[in-house]
């Protein structure tokens, strides 16, 4: 045997998983789910993120650079014939861009282009007649003409040759579907009108929203930019397909690095399962492993053996994890969508894109984590002395050695400090890593805690024989019971850290809904029939039983081309109903400036505290200074508030989307609802929708639950696997442990007993990591919720406690700990007492 | 005379009947008897449905090259309401077109221009001629000459056209029959033996060059008659001085539906010719390769004139002058650079790949 040591240990290792397979599925298991999670997660963002590149480049006809409004306000057209001359520019086209309906059907977005410069720049965008070429031409150019994409065509059940009404920015306007855009890409609902038309008929004349720009070959898109830039008025910015690729990439960055990160934990999570088995699994082969050394094994031989055992568990649990995450991945698409729930990109669900390269990597990571998690029992296994091993199989510890706390001590003060650190690229790197090194701490002080919590229930003199054994084994053998232990710790550690995150933001949001919602009645207009003009306004002002109305009109803003757009909100700000609730103080605007009031995420995205000065694409040559923050939670881009006045002063812009209505007391709802309706502008009448607080936070609270409906599913999978890991390792240790029991046959205590003794062992090893678990898992979520989620989010909260959840874990572990290790040891107690003793040589 | 209209836009642009009638919109008719006036005339006519200024030329370069050149600019006036006060709005439309022949690249070296009217971008001019797309401008200086400058892809156009004759009116007093239907017609001028000097670039090698060109106008709101599919046009500036157009418009069967022409001998006694007079006779074709169409590259030209017969072969520089721009909205012709006895200038071949909805 030792002639041929690799013989040995595929005997080894043959042997050890034909014994107990059990054991080395659920560390297989435990790796793929790390795997399936992590790549799952990667697949959905990829194939979410191309679907939303192509929408964008749908929309933008992939022209090599643009210049883009900051708001829908537009910019002067003027622009337009400036632009042609520039050196580098082969040729450009104007733009109007629509938010559009038509009568019956979905919204979508109608451009406007001049056909001519549109064919040379963004040849996708333009429409085929359906009489073919050398049909009539007028119908091009003809203000009346409309050309959809097949999905819009589909979704409004109309055909070519149809009249129809289009609704856009306010206007109602008849239109003939002329033919199609076939060079829209699928599922993408799009129309096209004639540029003049598009401002004459839907109010945009002297503007336009965008003009696409073609280079000539030999331009650098970097000098083009450079000679642009000068040109650029306010409300306008330069940007190319880098910046749509970036633009949407932070749109869900944050939120996918978080679940990467979650899948990594649950990988993680799989380390310390698969180092608990092989912990105990070399335990339990010391012997045969002693008799090894003997024979002349080397100890890398030793290493080898257990690390390649683990290696082969790790190959076979990442292979397994890659099927079940492109599985996963597939099925989260149809059901939840490409931002699984959460809203960011709203749209059709995206078709899957395979990513070999993501898929290598997380093979590797999972079969590394495998070995990694075998690696310290191996050297354990290796370092044990041939001699003193091949007697004894048990804790080497001597009981009443003090147990050393330095490498504990160390990971917690790293974490600690790490935690402190800024973010690297907007991401919370030292963040995850401040969460790893806790969670690691956590683990490695567990015979510590061990001996710790157990130390006043083994001074305590009792008389039940169970009992004392238990508490006995238990803290004379801390070792051991870390070993069972460090899965389940982990897995409840990062449960209790995600659900104590999940509920301090779910309370925030609630709270927060219950501050915003103030008004007695909010008021909304369906987009694309215009809103409320000022004498809509001062009708439903002048409604009876009208206290105070506030309307409010909220615009898509660019402050920054690499970021996605922000809200810019304009609402009367004041006293009483008009205030506006602010985190911090309040800062008076220098004279000469315009206050504008930043969303927490706002602030922290472009960098601004109260006082300072900002710039923004509205109004030529206004000075605007922040004046304030103020919390939010439902725009993660970020918002602006600045004062009605001002806004209308500054744009122009007179018309209000939506409104809040407070009511004099005793009005009767109903009839002020029905008087709003009246009052509003004719299309609108039946386009506005009504709600009161109530139901906008249920609303609002509903999608809020969606969107973290993955994180509720990823830690359900993270309580199965650590409980997995406490019946896997209940199980080994009572296999393990098989001449202890025969012995205290012999010594008279009862079978019955030794079951009792084992249920009480596993109730206090379950209280034990239960309430480690806990107590960690609070502490990481002090760093999810402090550093991770400002950091990511770039919104601030406070903690809640889910106490419910914490206690029914504890108490789920005590049972299921107790009720595995009793199962385990039956089958352990049964064996014949002289046969275990025996084995005792 | 007709000139294709190039862009198949423009070709849209030119159809005659409309889907939407719009209200308050009229293009004026095309009536025998008008009075020109130049240089007025020589600027646009905006209220027209279309109209173009048309420069075909052959020039030898300073090292004897000879080489054909073609500079075209269209208008067309879509049917969109005028009540649109857009800049955008498309009241005019302009389309611009160059090309170089040179036999020993063996086919045409072309570009194009299309934009809508306005914004300082493009623009055709009343009161003079003064057209111009961008970077492209066709204008008569404040000296009577012609000038034409053209920046496009791989070559450029720097060239400057002396009118040598009085303006050549043709049909009856500029006012030029299409069809057997009077009321398909346009005014139609042209400006033959212009002395033309200038460069042409292509690459980065620039050339000299002096030569000969012909320069058409016309307008019109009514084109051509519903059973036409093409035509084939000629303009031939004679060494003694005397200048021949001819044209015949083709049915789907190939033969003519009607056929117009004007020789002007070197002594300035003009010859109208009538739809007897004219006979095109193919003698060779030439298949593309790219678009399968077959065109009569070379014909034999008979003309009936007071002292006799006139029979006139029209020989191509080299047969491959397909414009084949399809990519860019264009459709398929052949326009090319000829000799015949005595003579050289442009034959125009439309019709043969597809038929030409105007």
């Amino acid at each position: 045997m030792a002639s041929n040591p690799s013989q040995a240990l595929r005997w080894l290792i043959t042997g050890e998983w034909r014994q107990h397979p059990g054991r080395i599925a659920i560390a297989v298991v435990a790796i793929a789910v790390g795997v399936a999670l992590g790549f799952a997660v990667h697949l959905i963002n990829g194939s979410a993120l191309t679907a939303f590149g192509q929408a964008v480049n749908t929309v933008n006809g992939a022209a090599d650079l643009k210049i883009e409004a900051a708001s829908r306000l537009g910019f002067d057209e003027a622009l337009y014939a400036r632009v042609v001359g520039v050196k580098g520019v082969a040729d450009s086209s104007p733009v109007v861009v629509l938010k559009a309906v038509i009568a019956r059907g979905e919204p979508f977005t109608l451009l406007g282009l001049d056909i001519i410069r549109a064919a040379g720049v963004t040849p996708s965008l333009i429409g085929a007649s359906a009489q073919g070429p050398g049909g009539n031409g007028d119908e091009l150019f003809a203000s009346d003409a409309l050309f959809l994409s097949q999905a819009a065509l589909i979704a409004a059940k109309l055909r070519v040759g149809d009249r129809v009404t289009i609704n856009a920015n306010g206007r109602t306007q008849p239109m003939i579907v002329r033919g199609l855009l076939p060079g829209i890409a699928e599922g993408r609902r799009v129309g096209m009108i004639d540029i003049a038309a598009a401002q004459w008929l839907f109010g945009r004349l002297g503007k336009i929203d965008r003009i696409d720009l073609k280079l000539t070959p030999d331009a650098q898109i970097s000098d083009v930019r450079a000679r642009l830039i000068p040109l650029i008025p306010t409300g306008a910015v330069v940007s190319d397909e880098d910046d749509d690729a970036q633009q949407s990439d932070s749109l869900s960055r944050a939120y996918r690095v978080n679940l990467t990160m979650l899948a990594l934990v649950a990988l993680f999570t799989g380390t310390f399962l698969v180092y608990s088995t092989q912990s105990l699994s070399v335990t339990r082969r010391l012997q045969s492993f002693a008799l090894l050394r003997t024979l002349g094994l080397q100890r890398g031989g030793i290493v080898a053996l257990v690390t390649t055992e683990g290696a082969l568990a790790g190959l076979i649990g990442a292979m397994l994890g890659l099927l079940l995450g492109y599985g996963l991945a597939a099925g989260a698409l149809n059901i939840l969508g490409g931002d699984l729930g959460s809203g960011i990109f709203g749209d059709a669900p995206p078709a899957l894109i395979f990513a070999p390269l993501a898929g290598a990597g997380f093979f590797a990571l999972g079969v590394a984590a495998a070995v990694g998690g075998s690696l310290i029992p191996a050297l354990q296994g290796a370092r044990a002395a041939p001699a003193v091993a091949l007697k004894n199989a048990g804790d080497s510890v001597d009981p009443r050695d003090p147990l050393a706390g330095r490498l504990p001590l160390t990971l917690l003060v790293a974490g600690v400090g790490a935690a402190f650190l800024p973010a690297v690229g907007r991401l919370p790197l030292f963040g995850y890593l401040s969460v790893a090194l806790l969670l690691a701490a956590g683990i490695t002080a567990m015979p510590w805690l061990a001996r710790i919590l157990l130390a006043p229930l083994a001074r305590a003199a009792r008389r039940n024989v169970p009992v004392d054994l238990a508490i006995q084994h238990l803290h004379g053998a801390p070792g051991a019971a870390a070993t069972a232990l460090c899965g389940i710790v982990a897995s409840t550690a990062l449960m209790i850290a995600m659900a104590v995150m999940v509920t301090s933001f779910r309370g925030a949001v609630d709270e927060w809904l219950g501050d915003i919602l103030s008004g007695d009645l909010y008021v909304r207009s369906e987009p694309g029939w215009g809103g409320f003009d000022p004498a809509a306004q001062a009708r439903l002002a002048a409604i009876p039983g009208v206290k105070t109305i506030l309307f409010n009109r909220q615009v898509p803003i660019i402050v920054d081309p690499t970021e996605p757009p922000m809200s810019l909100i304009a609402r009367p700000v004041g006293k009483g109903d008009a205030a506006l609730q602010l985190i911090g103080k309040a800062v008076m605007p220098p004279p000469g400036t315009i206050a504008v009031w930043l969303s927490e995420p706002a602030a922290r995205i472009l960098g601004r505290k109260p006082g300072d000065a900002i710039k923004l694409p509205i109004g030529q040559n206004a000075r605007f200074s922040l004046a304030g923050i103020w919390r939010d939670y439902s725009r993660q881009q970020g918002a602006m508030v600045i004062d009605a006045k001002d806004y209308s002063r500054l744009t122009g812009d007179s018309v209000r989307d939506d409104a809040l209505v407070l009511l004099k007391p005793g009005a009767d709802m109903a009839v002020v609802q029905r008087a709003i309706r009246a009052a509003a502008p004719p299309p609108l009448q039946a386009r506005l929708t009504m709600a009161e607080p109530a139901a906008l936070r249920t609303f609002a609270l509903s999608i809020f639950d969606r969107s973290f409906a993955i994180t509720y599913v990823l830690e359900a999978i993270a309580i199965i696997v650590g409980l997995a890991g406490v019946a896997t390792t209940a199980s080994a240790q009572a296999s393990a442990r098989t001449r202890e029991f025969g012995m205290l046959r012999h010594i008279g205590v009862g079978r019955a007993q030794i079951i009792a003794m084992l249920g009480i062992e596993g109730a206090l090893l379950g209280a034990v990591g239960g309430l480690v678990g806990v107590t960690l898992g609070t502490g990481i979520s002090q760093v999810l919720i402090h550093v991770i989620n400002p950091q990511s989010f770039n919104w601030t909260m406070t903690t809640r406690l889910p106490m419910t959840l914490m206690l029914s874990v504890i108490t789920a572990l005590i049972v299921a700990s107790a009720i595995t290790a009793m199962l385990a040891g039956r089958r352990a107690v049964s064996m014949d007492a002289v046969r275990a003793v025996r084995a005792d040589w | 005379m007709i000139r294709p209209a190039s862009l198949s836009l423009a070709a849209c642009a030119l159809a005659t009947t409309s889907a939407a009638q719009t209200p308050g919109f009229t293009y004026p008719d095309v009536k025998p008897g008008r009075t020109f006036a130049f240089p007025a005339d020589h600027g646009a006519h905006p209220g027209f449905r279309t109209e173009w200024w048309y420069v075909t030329g052959t020039v030898k370069t300073a090292k004897g090259k000879n080489l054909g050149f073609q500079i075209t600019f269209f208008r067309t006036r879509p049917r969109v309401d005028p009540r649109n006060p857009s800049k955008f709005a498309p009241q005019q439309i302009l389309f611009a077109h160059a090309a170089v022949s040179d036999s020993s690249v063996g086919k045409l070296i072309h570009d194009q221009r299309a934009a809508r009217g306005g914004l300082g971008i493009a623009e055709a001019k009343r009161g003079d001629a003064d057209v111009r797309i961008k970077d492209w401008r066709l204008a008569r200086l404040s000296d009577g000459r012609f000038s034409a400058r053209i920046i496009a892809r791989g070559f450029a156009l720097n060239l400057v056209f002396k009118p040598m004759q009085q303006p050549l009116l043709q049909g009856e007093g500029g006012y030029s029959r299409k069809g057997p239907d009077p009321r398909s017609a346009s005014y139609y001028y042209s400006l033959p033996q212009l002395a033309t000097t200038g460069t042409i670039t292509r690459g980065t090698l620039i050339e000299t060059v002096a030569g000969r060109s012909w320069l058409d106008r016309e307008w019109s709101s009514r084109y051509l008659g519903g059973a036409a599919i093409g035509w084939d046009w000629t303009g031939l500036n004679f060494d003694d001085g005397a200048a021949l157009m001819a044209f015949r418009i083709r049915g789907a069967d190939g033969r003519s539906l009607w056929a117009g022409g004007t020789f002007r001998r070197a002594n300035g006694v003009v010859v109208t010719l009538k739809p007897g007079d004219i006979r095109f006779t193919p003698t060779r074709t030439w298949r593309s390769k790219r678009t399968g169409a077959t065109y009569p590259v070379a014909q034999i030209l008979t003309i009936k004139l007071p002292e006799g017969v006139k029979r006139l072969t029209l020989t191509p520089m080299f047969a491959d002058q397909e414009l084949d721009a399809r990519s860019s909205g264009l459709p398929v012709y052949w326009e090319g650079l000829v000799r015949t006895e005595g003579g050289r200038g442009y034959l125009e071949l439309t019709g043969y790949a597809a038929p030409i909805a105007m």
